[in-house]
């Protein structure tokens, strides 16, 4: 497991029935290319962050490949539709196998 | 098999052609494009991607894609050592097919965005960033 690994996640706490929102997520995470040397000139092997999923109440929002060029700390932003009051659960997969995950509940006005 | 000069020459050659061919695939821009498409054709229309002109850093360029019907949304930036950048599948809850998120790019090059359709089709869109400092920490 990559060190200092921290999901962060921006949802409102409500929305009204079937409303837009914009979500925003960061995880840091150095994003380590495969392309870059160290000191001594060996290639410092990758360690990326290569997939992250929302989903809500089970239902999938976005299912993004992240590749080498995803800048450190990945950053996405995205749009989704809340139909009813329930949770987002958003999962990081990283190369070296570990899952990250954090969830926010929402409610409907 | 003898194991003679000839045929360890022959074996040394064939693995080194096997060794390589999948390398070469995962890096050039076309055959992405080809293992995405499936070697559709490729128009243009209902899509956008939003790039700044010009990055001081090529480290963190900000980029967003969006179209009104597409099903996924494939980034390449073409200059980059790796061209695939990311992939953007969107469910049946996302209220809009866009996305932003931010990219390294390595040098002045163009950014390819290609979306696949509801109805099957592909689109594309491009736009050329010059960067200043590249983001490959060479």
């Amino acid at each position: 497991m990559a060190k200092g690994v921290k999901p962060r996640v921006k949802v409102p706490k409500t929305a009204a029935a079937g409303e837009t929102i914009t979500i925003k997520t960061l995880i840091s995470h150095k994003m380590e290319s495969g392309q870059r040397k160290d000191d001594d000139g060996n290639v410092i092997p990758r360690s990326i962050i290569n997939r992250f999923t929302c989903d809500f109440n089970g239902e999938n929002v976005i299912d993004v490949v992240l590749e080498p060029a995803i800048s450190t700390n990945p950053y996405l932003e995205f749009e989704a539709v809340v139909p009813e009051a329930g949770e987002f659960v958003f999962t990081w997969y990283d190369d070296d196998g570990s899952v990250y995950d954090t969830s926010k509940k929402i409610a409907v006005e | 098999m003898e194991l003679t000069r000839r045929n360890a020459l022959l074996m040394g050659a064939s693995a080194f052609v096997v060794a390589g061919l999948p390398l070469q695939a995962a890096t050039t821009p076309e055959e992405a494009i080809a293992a995405f498409t499936g070697g559709a054709e490729i128009g243009e229309g209902d899509i956008t991607l939003t790039a700044p002109e010009i990055a001081e850093n090529g480290n963190t360029v900000p980029i967003e894609v969006a179209s009104e019907t597409a099903v996924e949304i494939m980034v390449l930036a073409l200059g980059n050592p790796t061209p695939p950048v990311a992939t953007f599948k969107f469910g049946k809850l996302a209220a809009s097919r866009a996305a932003s998120t931010r990219i390294r790019l390595a040098g002045t090059q163009d950014v390819v965005a290609i979306a696949k359709l509801e109805d099957g089709s592909f689109v594309q869109a491009a736009a050329t960033v010059k960067v200043t400092i590249g983001g490959c920490g060479g």
